[in-house]
C-alpha cells in the first residue's frame, strides 16, 4: 500500500514567507511528488492551530507520514513529533526540513530560495516513506548529581539539590570552595559584606548530609549518558590526611616559608607553603604547595609535620582517582580574570600603582593583605587621587569583543569604597556605563551624589612620563573626553584596571570531556540562548554561572538554582526516554573485524569473543553513525539514518532539480551553480 | 647568514653613521649584507601620498631587484622597513592593486612574488637572529656605567600582527634587552614608542618642538646619558632640533642621540672611527669618555638609589 504523506510549509511569519514562495512550494509538492495527499502552507506551523492542521489531516485523510518544512529541528522537531503523536502517528514518521536557517536566512534571492525549498521538501518526502516507527527507550536516572565547580553558582546548585533530598558530589579544583565571591569585600549594589552572605552557605555545604565535598580535585573524564554517567575524579594530594586533621592551623603558623599568593590574594598578599586560602575556608584542612615547600624543594624542614598535634601531615600522599556514578552533571566552572599585562599601554606590571580590579578587591577586604586599607604599592601611603579604567580587555576587538557585564557596577562599588575609606578623589573613565539590573541605576545615581567623577572616554595610555609641571611622580591617564570633545591628561596616585571576565583556560578541554560546545569566545553553549539557558545539547549536562557567560552574583545564583531545578525534575521522573536513533549490527553480515570497536567515540561497541561478533550497547549509543559508515561489510545500520533513507533523500533532492531544469523553473539556480557546485 | 641589504636614502646622507655602523656590526656578527643592486628611494611618506600606485611601484621595484636566492631583506631605516612591508602586504592581499603593480614591474622586465621575502628591521635581526648568547660572547667592551634611553619611535614596531611574535608595539623590548646584554643600564623609558614628530618639523615647528620636548624631558627625568635610536628620522629630529627645543622652552637639554648600531659596535670592540661617531650634532665623545672609562670604579653613582623595601609593601605583579 502506498504511503499517504502530508506536507506542511511554514511561513514563520515573514522569516521564511518573506523570501520563499510558500504557497508555490506547497502547490508544487502536491502536484509533483508521489504519495503526497495533502500539502498546505501556514503562517505559523508551531502554533496550536498549525499543529491542529497535522492532527486533523491524520484523522481525516489517513496520513501515514508527515513532512514539515519550517525552522531548524533543534527548535521544533519535538513540537511536530508530538503533534504527529497526538494525531495517532508514530512520531518518528514525521520528517522535518529546515527552510529557514538553510534557506530564507541565507539568501535574498526569492527564486533560488523557492527552488531550494522544493528540493529540500522533495528530499524529505522521498525519505519519509522509508522511515520506520521507533519507540524511545526508558532508562533509569541515577539520583546522584555531580556539580563541577564550587563558586557561588555551584554552591547554590548543590544546596538546592541536596535540600530536595538527593545526593550531590561537589567538585572543586582549589583547596577551598567559595570561588571568586569569597575574595570580595562588598557586593553591589547593596554593599552587603560578601563573606557574611557567602560563609553561611559554605558551612551549609560542609555540614549537609547529602553533599559529598571533593576539593582539590578535578574531573578527569566522563562517560555514559543521561541518567547514567560515570565520572572519574582525580584528587590531588594535600599532603595532609583529611580525617586526622583538626584544622588547628599550627602547621601554618610554624611554616617558615612565605609565598606570594597569586590565587586567593590576587598576587598582593602572602601565604605560607602550607596554607588554607582564607580563614573561613571549607574544608578547613590545609594543603601543602609542593612547588614552594622547603621540604619538597630542598629535602629538609618538615616543620609542619613536627608541630602537627595529630600527625596528620603525610609527605608521601599521592594523587587518587575515584569513580562516581551520577545521573546528571552541572558545570559551574566560572571565569578567570583578564591578564592586564596584555594591554601594555596601561602599564600594569611596570608601574607599581596600577592595580587590577581583583587586587583592589583584596585590598578593600578587611581580611586582606592591607587589612582593608586602601594604600599604594608601598603598603602605607594613602592615595589622594584614584582613577578607575573600564573595559580593560572587554569591548575591545584586540582582546574580547563582549561586554563583561559586571565591571561597571564593580567600578561604582570601588568608587564608593575609595570615597568612604579615604579622602581621595575618584574618577571613572568609561565608554558606556551599563547599570541595567534591579537597583543598579540607583547605585550609579548614589555615586554621582557621593562625588565620584565620570569621564566618558577610552583611555589611550597610562604613563609615568610627566609632560607638564604638576605631573611629576604621578600616573597620568591620557584619554579623549568624548563629552567635552578634547584630550585630557589626568594625573593620579593610583589606577584600578577593570579587567574583563574570561573563560577558564581549559573550558574547551572540559567541554570536550563532557560533550558541551563553547562559543567563539570560549563560554559554554546553552541549549537555547533564550528559552533553555541552563541545559546543553547533551542531555543530563547543565551549565550554571559565569562558565556560560559573564554574570554577576544574583544571575549566577539564579542560574545555579535553575539548573538544580532541572536536575531535581529529572530525578523525580525516575526514568528518561532516550532517543531510539541508534545503530544496530546485523550478525549475519558481521565479519568480526572489530574496526567499529575502536571507531566508536562512546565506547558503545563490545566484542563477543565466543561468537566473534561485535555488538552495540544500545543505551550508550548516541546514533552518531561513525560505525555505520566505517563498517567495511555494510553490517551496521543506523536507525532513522538507514542507507535506504539517505539515498531516497538524495534522490528526492535531485528529482526536484531535474524537474526544475525540465520546466525551466529551476534554471536560474542551476545556471548560477548554486546547488551543483 | 646572508641578507639582502636595503640602506635607503637617509643612510647615504644625514644618517651615514647608521649605514657605516650597521655594516661594521653585521660584519663583526657574521651577517653578510648584499646591497640590493641599483635600489631606489622607498618614497618615504611623500610618494604614496602623491600617487598611490606609483608610490607602491617604487617600493615594489626594490623588492623585485633582490637576488632571488635570498629569503630576507634587512632595512635599518624604519620608514624604508615599513614601506617595504606595506607594499609586500598590499601585493599579497589586494589582487587588483597587486596585479597592477606586477604589470608595472613587468614593463621594466622585473617580477616579484608577494610574500616571498621576509622584510626585517636590523634591530630585529640582531636581537632575534643573533640573540642573547652570541651577542654576549661577542662583547669585548661592556657598556657598563652608561645609562641608555631606548627610543623606538613609531615605525619600527608597527604594524604588528603578521609575524605573530612581533615586539609589543606599545612597550617594545628588543632594544631594552639588547642593551642590557651589552652591560648598559637601560632606563625604563615610558615614551619609547611615542612619535618624534617625523616631518612635522617642516610643517609645524610648534608641534614638533613639543613632541621632541616630551621625549627629551622624559629622558632627562630618567637621567639618561644617551638616547639610542633605530630610525634615521628620530635620530635626526632629536639631534638637529634639540637646540631649537631649548630655545623654544628655555630648557638646557644636552643629550647625545646615537644609533643603536653605533653603541653595539663599540661594545663589540669596533673602533669609534669605524662606527661613524662624531657625525652627530650633539657630541657624544665627552659623555662616553666620562661614563665608559669609569668601568673600574665599579660604583655607578648615577643609578637611582634603591629604596629598601618597606616590609609592609605589597608584592609587584609577577612577570610571566
Amino acid at each position: 500500500m502506498a504511503e499517504k504523506v502530508g506536507v506542511y510549509i511554514c511561513h514563520c511569519g515573514s522569516n521564511i514567507g518573506g523570501v520563499v514562495d510558500c504557497p508555490e512550494v506547497a502547490k508544487w509538492a502536491r502536484e509533483n511528488l508521489e504519495d503526497v495527499v495533502v500539502s498546505r502552507d501556514y503562517k505559523f506551523m508551531c502554533s496550536a492551530l498549525g499543529q491542529d492542521l497535522i492532527k486533523d489531516d491524520i484523522a481525516k485523510e489517513g496520513l501515514t507520514r508527515v513532512v514539515v518544512g519550517a525552522c531548524s529541528p533543534h527548535l521544533h522537531e519535538k513540537t511536530f513529533r508530538n503533534a504527529s503523536k497526538a494525531g495517532g502517528l508514530n512520531p518518528y514518521l514525521m520528517q522535518m526540513t529546515n527552510l529557514r536557517e538553510h534557506v530564507s536566512w541565507v539568501t535574498a534571492d526569492k527564486a533560488a530560495a523557492t527552488g531550494k525549498s522544493k528540493s529540500l521538501i522533495s528530499g524529505a518526502v522521498h525519505r519519509v516513506v522509508h522511515q520506520e516507527a521507533l519507540a524511545p527507550m526508558p532508562v533509569p536516572v541515577n539520583d546522584h548529581t555531580l556539580v563541577v565547580g564550587a563558586g557561588i553558582a555551584g554552591i547554590q546548585a548543590a544546596l538546592e539539590i541536596a535540600d530536595a533530598g538527593y545526593h550531590v558530589y561537589l567538585l572543586e579544583r582549589e583547596p577551598s570552595i567559595g570561588g571568586h565571591m569569597a575574595k570580595f569585600d562588598k557586593t553591589f549594589p547593596t554593599l552587603d559584606c560578601s563573606a557574611c552572605i557567602l560563609a553561611p552557605k559554605m558551612s551549609d555545604i560542609d555540614q549537609h548530609e547529602n553533599i559529598e565535598l571533593l576539593t582539590y580535585s578535578e574531573l578527569e573524564s566522563l562517560s555514559g549518558y543521561v541518567g547514567n554517567f560515570k565520572a572519574n575524579i582525580r584528587k590531588r594530594p594535600r599532603m595532609v590526611v583529611e580525617p586526622d586533621c583538626t584544622g588547628c592551623g599550627l602547621c601554618i603558623e610554624k611554616c617558615p616559608k612565605r609565598v606570594v599568593d597569586t590565587e586567593f590574594e590576587a598576587g598582593i598578599g602572602y601565604r605560607k607553603a602550607i596554607y588554607r586560602p582564607f580563614p573561613q575556608a571549607v574544608p578547613k584542612i590545609p594543603v601543602i604547595d609542593v612547588e614552594n615547600c622547603t621540604y619538597f624543594v630542598r629535602g629538609k624542614c618538615k616543620a609542619c609535620e613536627k608541630f602537627c598535634p595529630t600527625g596528620a601531615v603525610d609527605f608521601k600522599q599521592v594523587e587518587e582517582v575515584r569513580e562516581v556514578d551520577v545521573g546528571n552533571v552541572i558545570l559551574a566552572t566560572g571565569w578567570k580574570p583578564f591578564d592586564a599585562r596584555r594591554v601594555s599601554q596601561y602599564g600594569y606590571g611596570r608601574m607599581a600603582n596600577v592595580f587590577t580590579s581583583l587586587e583592589f578587591e583584596r585590598m578593600c577586604n578587611s581580611a586582606g593583605p592591607t587589612d582593608g586599607k586602601i594604600v599604594m604599592r608601598d603598603g602605607v601611603t594613602e592615595p589622594k587621587s584614584v582613577a578607575i579604567v573600564h573595559c580593560v580587555g572587554s569591548r575591545d576587538e584586540n582582546y574580547n569583543p563582549y561586554c563583561s557585564g559586571v565591571c561597571c557596577m564593580a567600578a561604582l562599588k570601588f568608587g564608593h569604597l575609595v570615597l568612604e575609606k579615604t579622602d581621595a578623589e575618584v574618577t571613572s573613565f568609561y565608554i558606556d556605563l551599563r547599570t541595567n539590573q534591579k537597583g543598579y541605576e540607583e547605585f550609579y545615581a548614589r555615586l554621582l551624589d557621593e562625588g565620584m567623577n565620570f569621564v566618558r572616554g577610552k583611555v589611550a595610555e597610562i604613563t609615568d612620563a610627566a609632560r607638564y609641571p604638576g605631573e611629576e611622580g604621578k600616573i597620568i591617564l591620557q584619554a579623549e573626553d568624548t563629552l567635552l570633545g578634547r584630550q585630557r591628561r589626568h594625573p593620579v596616585d593610583m589606577v584600578i584596571l577593570m579587567g574583563a571576565l574570561e573563560p577558564r583556560d581549559d573550558s574547551k578541554e572540559l567541554g570536550i570531556k563532557v560533550g558541551v560546545s563553547c562559543s567563539m569566545d570560549g563560554w559554554f553553549t546553552e541549549r537555547h540562548p533564550k528559552l533553555d539557558p541552563v541545559a546543553t545539547m547533551t542531555d543530563g549536562i547543565f551549565v550554571a554561572g559565569s562558565c556560560q557567560g559573564p554574570k554577576d552574583i544574583p544571575a549566577s545564583v539564579a542560574q545555579g538554582a535553575a539548573a538544580a531545578a532541572r536536575v531535581v525534575g529529572m530525578i523525580n521522573r525516575k526514568s528518561v526516554m532516550v532517543e531510539p536513533v541508534v545503530a544496530s549490527i546485523n550478525d549475519e553480515k558481521c565479519s568480526g573485524c572489530r574496526i567499529c570497536n575502536t571507531l566508536c567515540p562512546y565506547g558503545a561497541i563490545t566484542f563477543d569473543v565466543q561468537k566473534s561478533l561485535s555488538g552495540i550497547e544500545t543505551a550508550l549509543c548516541k546514533g552518531c553513525g561513525t560505525c555505520v559508515s566505517g563498517c567495511p561489510a555494510n553490517a551496521i545500520s543506523g536507525a532513522h539514518f538507514s542507507n535506504a533513507q539517505i539515498e531516497a533523500e538524495l534522490d528526492g533532492i535531485l528529482f526536484e532539480i531535474q524537474q526544475g531544469a525540465a520546466t525551466g523553473e529551476g534554471a536560474p539556480l542551476a545556471e548560477k551553480g548554486g546547488r551543483h557546485e | 647568514m646572508t641578507f639582502a641589504y636595503y640602506p635607503g636614502c637617509s643612510l647615504e646622507a644625514s644618517s651615514e653613521a647608521y649605514d657605516i655602523s650597521a655594516r661594521a656590526v653585521c660584519e663583526r656578527l657574521g651577517i653578510e649584507l648584499q646591497e640590493i643592486p641599483d635600489w631606489n628611494c622607498c618614497g618615504a611618506t611623500e610618494a604614496s601620498a602623491l600617487g598611490y600606485l606609483s608610490g607602491h611601484a617604487l617600493v615594489a621595484r626594490n623588492l623585485a631587484l633582490v637576488d632571488k636566492s635570498l629569503k630576507d631583506v634587512v632595512a635599518p631605516c624604519a620608514s624604508c622597513f615599513l614601506n617595504l612591508k606595506k607594499t609586500d602586504k598590499l601585493m599579497k592581499e589586494d589582487r587588483k592593486i597587486g596585479g597592477k603593480l606586477a604589470e608595472a614591474l613587468e614593463a621594466g622586465g622585473l617580477a616579484y612574488e608577494p610574500g616571498s621575502l621576509r622584510i626585517r628591521h636590523l634591530l630585529e635581526v640582531v636581537h632575534r637572529d643573533i640573540g642573547h648568547d652570541r651577542i654576549q660572547q661577542a662583547v669585548v667592551r661592556p657598556l657598563t656605567g652608561l645609562r641608555i634611553a631606548p627610543y623606538y619611535g613609531c615605525q619600527v614596531v608597527r604594524p604588528v600582527g603578521d609575524s605573530g611574535d612581533a615586539d609589543d608595539p606599545e612597550q617594545p623590548q628588543a632594544m631594552d634587552e639588547l642593551f642590557s646584554w651589552l652591560g648598559a643600564t637601560v632606563v625604563d623609558y615610558p615614551v619609547k614608542a611615542h612619535c618624534c614628530g617625523g616631518h612635522m618639523t617642516q610643517i609645524s615647528t610648534e608641534m614638533s618642538n613639543e613632541l621632541l620636548r616630551r621625549l627629551l624631558y622624559t629622558a632627562d627625568e630618567h637621567q639618561a646619558d644617551i638616547i639610542v635610536c633605530a630610525c634615521p628620522m628620530c635620530q635626526l629630529n632629536l639631534d638637529a632640533y634639540q637646540g631649537k627645543v631649548n630655545n623654544a622652552f628655555n630648557t638646557a637639554f644636552d643629550v647625545p642621540i646615537l644609533f643603536f648600531s653605533q653603541l653595539l659596535g663599540l661594545a663589540l670592540g669596533i673602533e669609534a672611527d669605524a662606527l661613524g661617531f662624531g657625525k652627530e650634532i650633539i657630541d657624544s665623545k665627552d659623555v662616553l669618555a666620562a661614563k665608559l672609562d669609569q668601568e673600574e670604579t665599579a660604583e655607578t653613582p648615577s643609578a637611582p638609589r634603591r629604596t629598601r623595601r618597606v616590609s609592609r609593601s605589597l608584592p609587584m605583579p609577577k612577570k610571566d
